[in-house]
């Protein structure tokens, strides 16, 4: 009894996971819950969603607030990764386990069970199609058999009471497409669940003309003192190459102690050093679309350039299975570069100069000397010809150039890295603004994913599983011929678990092609 | 002829199509409906032209910026399926190709009549909402040949549901007999929320947007001044601000990338209906809205009658919307899901990222593995799977375009200032 009892507990729980009702309603809360996750902003400032919510309900700031609160409780905010999300996502995938094997066994049994020839009572039950032709069976038996292997069946041959029949079946297999397709969703599943546990997502804002030796994911916020920590353990990383181990022995600390205020500050250590040597953006001409954005990279391991690689969005640079995506770039703040300056003299060759705010150059062979008075990143001007700063950014970079001569001053203006026209000068020389060097940073997303594999594994998987199951189909098939006087009868019985019509196309074309082989007329 | 002519004309014949197709349900003419077809094809083959010809003009500019690229790669760049206008262009083609395909297999042209406004309502959208028709260059996130094929099996999925759309409904109208039925009260609600939303897009075009292109102008104007001036363009409309003689309201406007002024779709959608500043306006427009909804209600039962004296049967109907999803579904999977995050892999390390049009494509495809499912449930043939699948063109419409104006316009607004 009692044994009895709990078999029955399991039996309940086993088809609870089994049944199909469970996975549509989970198709329903994934998606009707992914619904609130993309409307709330993710892990965005409270007070962005505060005023979505008071847009959408039309409500005051108090009470929004208190219902941001609610939503933030509940996860919503960070749904994607909160427990009850990924909970589902599990019980998605014993769903899924557990309904494939319950179910594969009788699949399994479809699938090898060998076909057998229909007796005359299925043959009634059946779809099929009959003509009659002149001659006796054994006649006829050669031409039914080409046009079934022309149908490309494989065939057997049975002789019968008065007459012979013909069986045969193909893509059997093709019944597991399905599973192959469910397969696949677990082996996805699997790989990311890899890469969350195994590999790393983090970022890498490089400056021109930088080495970096470590990644970064860093999550909440930092003291001072904190900060300031961070800092030295980056500095001590630099040294070693991002190596631990050999840092703490170097500077005498506990590797444990280090390794474990890495992790608090979210310092990946990536095993060898990636300097920027340079960064550009490239603009359409005319336009202020921008075409390109290019980081020049060089990987460093053992003290040695080992790969020279410059990356743009959609071609990243991979090393030791650390990749490096260009995502953003920015200002450093407070740097001083160098502005790179071409200058070229009416009649002479062009000279490249480096110089610094305020440097003061002369142009080859002649009198005139230039001074680098100001520089804005992103140059405009106003009604009154006024000239502004309308952005952070370098979106038009520009120098402000003062020209003397003697000591008494000719003429002075700017000029600007994407406007050709502005490098020219009245006396027919020109100052190109060729760059502002190691004032940009390069903004790398890294990652390190060992899971990625799998997770494409299971895509191939997934395509191949939904080909089988929508494209292919388990096709069976009789032939009887039935000796009917000087005569044969030929019935031609098929079934399909997938798109019959197709299949009876083939065996109209097969009963034409009979008919029309032996001269026999349909009657 | 250059591709936007052709495109017009196309448009023409897609909507006189459609009104023949109407009208060949409503009389059951054959003659009307072999006009119907032919028209149509005429509509396509325009429509083809076009799409080639834009194409031979993305190759000029793309081959002008980027003179030392390959034939092929620029062939391939250059693939008319690089915005909101040219994918839905895409999206129509295949519509119509998929419903030629059907007319002729099943020789039945009563879905003609159900597929062609579903043409007509996006080639209204692409008009209605202003959408930039230009030929852009490719910004360095879209410079991928995962675009093409990614785009290119994305609409192909859609059309596909699209039909499966139609299908479903023309089933529901088909199989359902009382107002208070739930599957009869579905359809009639959602056939008229269409028809409203675009009655008040009509309405918006014609109140607030018209009106603004005079303002327009004016701001191009304070554009070019601004190029001639300065030698670039600026970044932002406000930027113009002291160059405007007249009192323009900039929010209104943005500025493409590339230099051309459009109004904006926030500053004109809904607001001269369910938005309006005024209050008559606004409760107007939403009494009227229901009332619209109420009327397709009260009245789907003559659609029914118009349908029902066609020779078309309910299971043709439900073949047709599982084979299209049949066909649908694992291009959706492999295109849409597979290859976007190939793609997103590829160019931001991340081959998932939860960001909300990929969600809402994950939405979609759950919505459509529910349908596949649900076919399996015991007590779900019939009407409740057709649900399904209405609704689940609903979440690839809301995919397309709710994902850009909507979600984006709430976030937009929530980072304003
Ligand atoms: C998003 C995830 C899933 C996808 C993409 C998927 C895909 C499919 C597809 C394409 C079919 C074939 C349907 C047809 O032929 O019309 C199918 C059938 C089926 N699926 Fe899923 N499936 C998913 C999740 C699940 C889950 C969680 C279960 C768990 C109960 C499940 C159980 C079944 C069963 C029992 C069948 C029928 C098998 C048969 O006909 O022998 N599926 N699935």
């Amino acid at each position: 009894m009692e044994e009895n009892k709990n078999k029955s507990l399991i039996d309940k729980v086993w088809n609870f996971f089994a049944s199909i009702t469970l996975a549509v309603v989970i198709f329903a809360l994934i998606g009707g819950t992914s619904i609130v996750g993309t409307i709330l902003e993710q892990n965005a400032e409270p007070e962005k969603n505060v005023k979505l919510l008071i847009k959408m309900f039309g409500i005051g700031h108090e009470t929004a607030h208190s219902l941001l609160g609610v939503l933030d409780k509940l996860g919503f905010t960070d749904m994607y990764h909160s427990w009850w999300f990924i909970a589902l996502l599990l019980l998605f995938a014993a769903n899924l386990i557990i309904c494939s094997l319950d179910r594969l066994p009788r699949i399994w049994k479809l699938v090898k069970e060998p076909i057998k020839p229909l007796t005359d009572e299925q043959f009634k039950n059946i779809g099929k199609k009959e003509l009659v032709l002149k001659g006796k069976p054994e006649k006829l038996k050669e031409a039914v058999g080409t046009a079934v292997k022309n149908a490309g069946f494989k065939f057997i041959e049975a002789r019968e009471a008065n007459g012979y029949q013909f069986y045969s079946e193909k893509g059997n297999y093709t019944r597991l497409g399905v599973y192959i397709t469910h397969l696949s969703i677990l082996l996805i599943l699997a790989g990311a669940i890899i890469g969350i546990t195994f590999g790393f997502k983090g970022f890498l804002n490089l400056p021109e003309g930088r080495t970096y030796s470590v990644a970064f994911a860093p999550s909440g916020f930092l003291s001072k003192e904190e900060e300031a920590e961070m800092e030295a353990i980056i500095e001590k990383l630099q040294t070693t190459e991002g190596n631990a181990q050999e840092a703490a022995r170097q500077f005498g600390v506990d590797e444990k102690a280090l390794k474990a205020k890495m992790k608090r500050y979210g310092i990946w250590p990536l095993g060898f050093s990636i300097r920027c040597d340079n960064f550009l953006v490239d603009f359409y001409k005319g336009s202020n679309m921008p075409k390109e954005y290019r980081s020049w990279l060089t990987v460093i391991q053992g003290g040695k350039e080992v790969v020279k690689k410059s990356i743009v969005v959609n071609d990243p640079l991979t090393y030791a299975g650390v990749t490096f995506y260009q995502s953003s770039f920015g200002m450093v703040p407070n740097a001083h570069g160098e502005f790179i300056m071409k200058i070229t003299p009416k009649s002479g060759a062009p000279e490249t100069r480096q110089m610094h705010r305020d440097d003061k150059f002369i142009i080859p062979g002649t009198d005139l000397q230039g001074t680098l008075k100001d520089f804005s990143p992103a140059l405009s001007f106003d009604a009154n010809n006024r000239p502004f700063t309308f952005a952070e950014q370098m979106n038009n970079p520009a120098v402000f150039l003062e020209f003397s001569e003697k000591g008494k001053t000719k003429y002075s203006g700017w000029i600007m890295k994407r406007y050709p026209q502005t490098w020219a000068l009245p006396d027919g020389h020109t100052v190109e603004f060729a760059d502002y060097w190691g004032v940009e940073y390069t903004g790398l997303q890294v990652r390190k994913d060992p899971g990625v594999w799998v997770v494409y594994l299971g895509c191939i998987v997934m395509a191949v599983g939904l080909y089988i199951t929508f494209f292919m189909s388990h096709k069976k098939i009789w032939v009887k011929l039935l000796e009917e006087k000087s005569n044969t009868r030929i019935i031609v019985a098929l079934t399909a678990n997938k798109n019959r019509p197709a299949l009876e196309t083939k065996a109209d074309k097969m009963i034409a092609l009979l008919s029309k082989s032996d001269g026999g007329g349909k009657q | 002829m250059n591709s936007s002519t052709l495109f017009g004309i196309s448009t023409m014949a897609y909507i006189l199509a459609m009104i023949i197709y109407i009208t060949y349900l409503a009389f059951k003419n054959s003659q009307v409906g072999i006009a119907a077809t032919i028209v149509t094809i005429a509509g396509f083959v325009s429509q083809t032209l076009a799409i080639v010809i834009r194409w031979t003009e993305s190759y000029a500019q793309w081959i002008m910026f980027n003179p030392e690229s390959s034939f092929i790669l620029s062939v391939l760049r250059s693939a008319p399926l690089r915005n909101l206008f040219e994918s839905l262009i895409f999206f129509i083609w295949c519509l119509i190709l998929g419903y030629l395909i059907i007319e002729f297999k099943y020789k039945n042209r009563s879905f003609g009549a159900f597929v062609t406004p579903i043409a007509g309502l996006a080639l209204a959208f692409i008009d209605l909402s202003g959408m930039s028709k230009e030929i852009e260059p490719l910004v360095p996130a879209l410079q991928s040949n995962w675009l093409l094929v990614h785009v290119m099996m994305s609409f192909i999925a859609y059309a596909t549901f699209a039909l499966s759309f139609s299908t479903g409904l023309m089933y529901l109208i088909l199989k359902t007999e009382k107002r208070g039925e739930s599957s009869y009260i579905f359809w009639t609600v959602t056939s008229g929320i269409f028809l409203a939303v675009l009655i008040m897009m009509g309405i918006d075009f014609v109140k607030v947007k018209i009106p603004m292109y005079s303002q327009k102008k004016v701001v191009e104007r304070a554009a070019k001044e601004y190029y001639v001036r300065y030698g670039k363009m600026p970044d932002h409309v406000i930027e113009l601000k002291n160059l405007l003689n007249e009192n323009v309201d900039l929010q209104n406007f943005d500025i493409t990338r590339s230099g051309k002024v459009d109004i904006s779709l926030k500053s004109y959608l809904f607001k001269a209906t369910l938005l309006s500043k005024s209050i008559a306006g606004s409760v107007l427009s939403w009494l009227a809205s229901l009332g619209l909804i109420f009327a397709v209600w009260r009245y789907g039962h003559v659609l029914k009658r118009m349908i029902g004296s066609l020779a078309i049967s309910s299971e043709m109907l439900d073949e047709i919307t599982y084979k299209s999803i049949a066909i649908g579904f694992p291009i959706f999977t492999l295109g849409g899901l597979i290859f976007g995050a190939i793609w997103a892999d590829q160019a931001w390390g991340v081959y998932w990222s939860w960001d909300p049009k990929e969600t809402w494509s994950l939405i979609t495809w759950f919505v459509y593995a529910f349908f596949l499912h649900s076919r399996l449930l015991r007590g779900w043939r019939g009407k409740k799977v057709a649900i399904v699948a209405v609704m689940g063109f609903i979440a690839v419409i809301f995919t397309y375009l709710g994902v850009n104006l909507l979600l984006s316009g709430l976030h937009a607004y929530g980072s304003l200032e």
